[in-house]
C-alpha cells in the first residue's frame, strides 16, 4: 500500500536536526518506507542528511510519500509530528 | 625579562563570552580540516576487509559519541539532542552506505571513500539557501573527522583523558568537544572563532568556565605548554606573561572568586537600599537562552527584549506565527516576572531587499526603528499582533524605539490601537491592560518629556544611544570614542529632567543602558531618581550588591553634589572617591562589566 500526504512546515526552526532526529526515529518503528519530497526533489525519510538536505524552513509545504503494509499507521504518526511542530520548545 | 620565547607577554584580543580570569597553561585541541594520510587502490579481494575496517572505525566512533553523552554533565543535557544527530549522521546511508558502496565499486580505500562521501554530501550542503541547515555541514565534518582518525589509528584527542589542568586552545569546538570536557581539569578555553552568541560562550556560562572566542589567531600564536592568561571579563588574553602580569591576574582572579562566592551567596536577595527602597534590576536580553541566566543572576523580569534577532535571522520576514510564538514563550518562561519588550529597533540597510535603501550616508540618524516601522506599517503591524497575541502568556508591556516627539509616539499608537481592533473583531484574546512605552534615547525626546509623559504609560532611558546623539559622538569612531562618556554632566541633567518629568505625570522611569550595569553608576542613578535598572545579565548581582549597601538618601546627596559639577572628569572623581569608600569591590569590577548594545 502506498499513500501520499502533504504538511506543511510550521516549527520555527524548520526540519532542523531535531526535527528530522524524530521522523527518523519514528520510522524505525514501522516497516513501511518514507520518501519527502520537496518540489521536485524526492529523498530518503530515513537519513537524516538527506532530510537536512531537502532544506524545508519553515513554511515549506513537504510531500510525504509512504509504502508499505503499515503505511497507515506511520502516516499518522508522522502527521502528529508535523501537528506538534516536533515537540519544539527551545 | 628572557629573551627565549618571542611570545613573551605577547596579548591578543577576543571577544568574552564566559566570564572569570584564569593563569595555566595551554593545550593546543587540533581540530583542524580533515586530513587523510594516504589514498591508494585496493585489489578485489581486499574489498571485505576494507569494509570490515570501515565499519570498525564507524563502530568505535558510535562507542565514543555515546560515551560522550553518558558522561555529559547535568547541565548540557539540553545539549544532548547535538550528539543523537552526529550519531544519525554517523549511521547515515548517504555517508556509510554511500563510502561502502565506493569501496567496492571504485576499489579504493575506506579514508578515501568517506572523504569522497563527505565531499558529496558538502556539495549538497553548500546549494542551501537557508544558513541554519547549511551550517550544519559542521556536524558532517565532526563525525567524518572521528572516523578518520579512527581508521589512520590516530590517538583520538580526547578532552577527558588530560590529566593536568590546562586551558584549552583550539580553532573551534564543537558542542561535543566542549560537553565532554572534564571540568575538573579544564581551566579555561580560547578559540580563534566563534562570536559572541556561539554555542561554545552559552554552554561555557553553564559549566562556569572562563572563555574568550574569536580571537583569531589562538592557535597559531599559542604553543602547547605555554602559560596564558585569559580573562573571560574583558576578552584578553596574554600568552606568556611577565612575572608583573601574573602578579597582576593573580590578584585580580583571587578578588575575582572572593566576589563570585559572596555574589553566589546573596544575588538572589532583593535590592533594596539599607533604607528600604526597591529598585528592581532586571536583565536586557536578546535570545531566549539567556532566561536561564537571568534567573541564575537574581534579575527580576527583562527590562528590555531586543527583538532583532528573528528579523536578521531569516532571509525574508519572519511570519507571525513565529514571532508570536517566541514572545509567548519568553512571556511564560520569565513569569511572574515581567517583560518589557521593544519593537523593532533596525533600519532598512539590515532587512535587505526590497527595504534596503542605500543612499543614506548616515543611517544613524537615518531611516530605522520607529521611523522604518511607521513606513513599513505592515511589518510593523504583524509586529504588533504578534505581541498583543503572546500578551496573555505573562506579564508583558510594550515599547517603541527612537521616539523623537510626540506625533511620532501618536502615530505609533494609533497603529496600535488599530491592531487592537482588528484583534477585537476577530475576536482573538490579548490584555487589554498591556502598558505601553517609549525609549528615550533622542535628544529632543529629553526636552519633550513632559509633554510624553501625559501620552505614555513608561519611560526606558536608552543611555548608549542618547549619549550618542546628545554629546555628537560616535563610539565605534576611533577618533571621537574618548567623548562617549556616561558621566558627562549633560547627560545626567538629561537623566534628570525626563525623571522630573515621568514624577510630575506618576509614571515610572528605567533605564536601560550600559550605564545600569556599571556598579559605579548605580549611587547616582538611584539618586536620579530611577524607578527600574535593566542590564546584562552578568552585571546583575554587582548591581544588586552595589544597591544593598547604599542608602537612598546617600544617593540623592551624591546625586545633588554630581548634577553641580562642570566635567566628566569631576563626576568620575567624585564617584571614584565615593565607591571607593562604601564598595571597594566596584573598582576590579570595572573591566568585568560586558559590553552591550541597547
Amino acid at each position: 500500500m502506498e499513500i501520499e500526504r502533504s504538511f506543511k512546515v510550521n516549527n520555527s526552526l524548520g526540519l532542523h536536526a531535531r526535527a528530522a532526529a524524530r521522523i527518523i526515529e519514528l520510522g524505525k518503528h514501522f516497516s513501511a518506507r518514507l520518501y519527502l519530497r520537496k518540489e521536485d526533489t524526492e529523498v530518503d525519510g530515513d537519513g537524516i542528511l538527506s532530510i537536512l538536505s531537502l532544506a524545508c524552513t519553515k513554511g515549506t509545504t513537504v510531500k510525504a510519500r509512504i509504502n508499505g503494509e503499515d503505511a497507515e499507521a506511520f502516516m499518522e504518526a508522522l502527521e502528529n509530528l508535523f501537528v506538534n511542530k516536533f515537540g519544539e520548545k527551545l | 625579562m628572557t629573551m627565549e620565547n618571542q611570545n613573551e607577554n605577547r596579548e591578543l584580543r577576543g571577544i568574552p563570552v564566559s566570564p572569570g580570569i584564569i593563569i595555566g597553561k595551554a593545550h593546543l585541541v587540533d581540530r583542524s580540516r580533515v586530513k587523510i594520510s594516504y589514498r591508494y587502490l585496493i585489489k578485489s579481494e581486499q574489498i571485505e576487509d576494507e569494509i570490515k575496517r570501515l565499519n570498525d572505525a564507524v563502530a568505535a566512533m558510535e562507542d565514543r559519541l555515546s560515551e560522550i553523552k553518558n558522561r555529559m554533565p547535568e547541565k548540557a543535557r539540553d545539549h544532548s539532542y547535538i550528539l543523537d544527530s552526529h550519531m544519525m549522521i554517523l549511521k547515515d546511508s548517504m555517508l556509510t552506505d554511500s563510502s561502502i558502496e565506493k569501496i567496492k565499486k571504485e576499489k579504493i580505500n575506506a579514508e578515501w571513500a568517506l572523504k569522497k562521501s563527505f565531499d558529496e554530501i558538502s556539495l549538497i550542503f553548500s546549494q542551501i539557501d537557508d544558513d541554519y541547515i547549511s551550517r550544519r555541514i559542521s556536524d558532517v565534518e565532526y563525525v567524518v573527522e572521528g572516523v578518520l582518525r579512527n581508521l589512520s589509528g590516530e590517538q583520538q584527542q580526547n578532552l577527558n583523558k588530560i590529566n593536568e589542568r590546562v586551558i584549552i586552545v583550539a580553532r573551534d569546538l564543537s558542542p561535543s568537544d566542549t560537553s565532554e570536557l572534564n571540568i575538573g581539569k579544564v581551566m579555561g578555553f580560547i578559540t580563534d572563532g566563534g562570536g559572541k552568541t556561539s554555542h561554545t560562550g552559552i554552554l561555557a556560562q553553564a559549566l562556569n568556565i572562563p572563555a574568550v572566542v574569536g580571537l583569531e589567531s589562538a592557535t597559531t600564536m599559542v604553543q602547547e605548554g605555554d602559560l596564558l592568561v585569559v580573562d573571560g571579563n574583558s576578552g584578553k588574553v596574554t600568552i606568556n606573561p611577565d612575572d608583573e602580569t601574573i602578579i597582576f591576574y593573580q590578584e585580580k582572579q583571587l578578588k575575582d572568586e572572593e566576589y563570585k562566592s559572596s555574589i553566589a551567596r546573596t544575588c538572589h536577595l532583593p535590592s533594596v537600599t539599607m533604607d528600604g527602597h526597591h529598585v528592581p534590576v532586571r536583565a536586557n536580553i536578546e535570545f531566549m537562552e539567556e532566561i536561564t541566566a537571568v534567573r541564575d543572576y537574581g534579575g527580576e523580569g527583562i527590562g528590555l527584549y531586543r527583538t532583532e534577532f528573528l528579523y536578521l535571522r531569516s532571509k525574508g520576514m519572519p511570519p507571525e506565527d513565529e514571532l508570536f510564538e517566541n514572545y509567548k514563550e519568553v512571556a511564560e518562561l520569565i513569569f511572574p516576572d515581567p517583560v518589557t519588550i521593544r519593537t523593532l529597533d533596525l533600519g532598512g540597510d539590515k532587512l535587505g531587499p526590497p527595504f534596503k535603501t542605500t543612499d543614506e550616508i548616515n543611517p544613524a540618524l537615518g531611516l530605522r526603528a520607529i521611523r522604518f516601522c511607521l513606513r513599513e506599517t505592515a511589518i510593523f503591524k504583524c509586529q504588533l499582533r504578534a505581541i498583543l497575541r503572546a500578551s496573555i502568556y505573562g506579564k508583558m508591556q510594550i515599547m517603541f524605539p527612537m521616539i523623537s516627539g510626540v506625533q511620532e509616539f501618536l502615530d505609533a499608537k494609533t497603529i496600535f490601537d488599530e491592531v487592537k481592533r482588528e484583534l477585537n473583531e476577530k475576536g482573538i484574546d490579548y490584555d487589554r491592560e498591556m502598558k505601553v512605552g517609549i525609549m528615550i534615547e533622542v535628544p529632543s525626546a529629553v526636552t519633550m518629556a513632559d509633554v510624553l509623559a501625559r501620552h505614555v504609560d513608561f519611560f526606558s532611558i536608552g543611555t548608549n544611544d542618547l549619549i550618542q546623539y546628545a554629546l555628537a559622538s560616535d563610539r565605534i569612531n576611533e577618533h571621537v570614542a574618548h567623548m562617549f562618556q556616561p558621566f558627562h554632566p549633560a547627560i545626567l541633567r538629561m537623566i534628570r529632567h525626563v525623571v522630573l518629568a515621568a514624577e510630575e505625570a506618576e509614571i515610572p522611569v528605567a533605564l536601560c543602558g550600559e550605564m545600569a550595569g556599571d556598579p559605579r553608576c548605580i549611587p547616582v542613578l538611584l539618586g536620579l531618581g530611577l524607578t527600574d535598572l535593566s542590564m546584562n545579565a552578568q552585571s546583575i548581582p554587582m548591581a544588586k550588591a552595589m544597591i544593598r549597601s547604599i542608602s537612598m538618601k546617600e544617593a540623592r546627596l551624591d546625586f545633588l553634589k554630581v548634577i553641580s559639577l562642570g566635567t566628566a572628569a569631576e563626576v568620575h572623581e567624585y564617584i571614584d572617591q565615593r565607591i571607593k569608600t562604601v564598595f571597594p569591590e566596584a573598582i576590579f569590577a570595572e573591566n568585568g562589566v560586558r559590553r552591550a548594545s541597547a
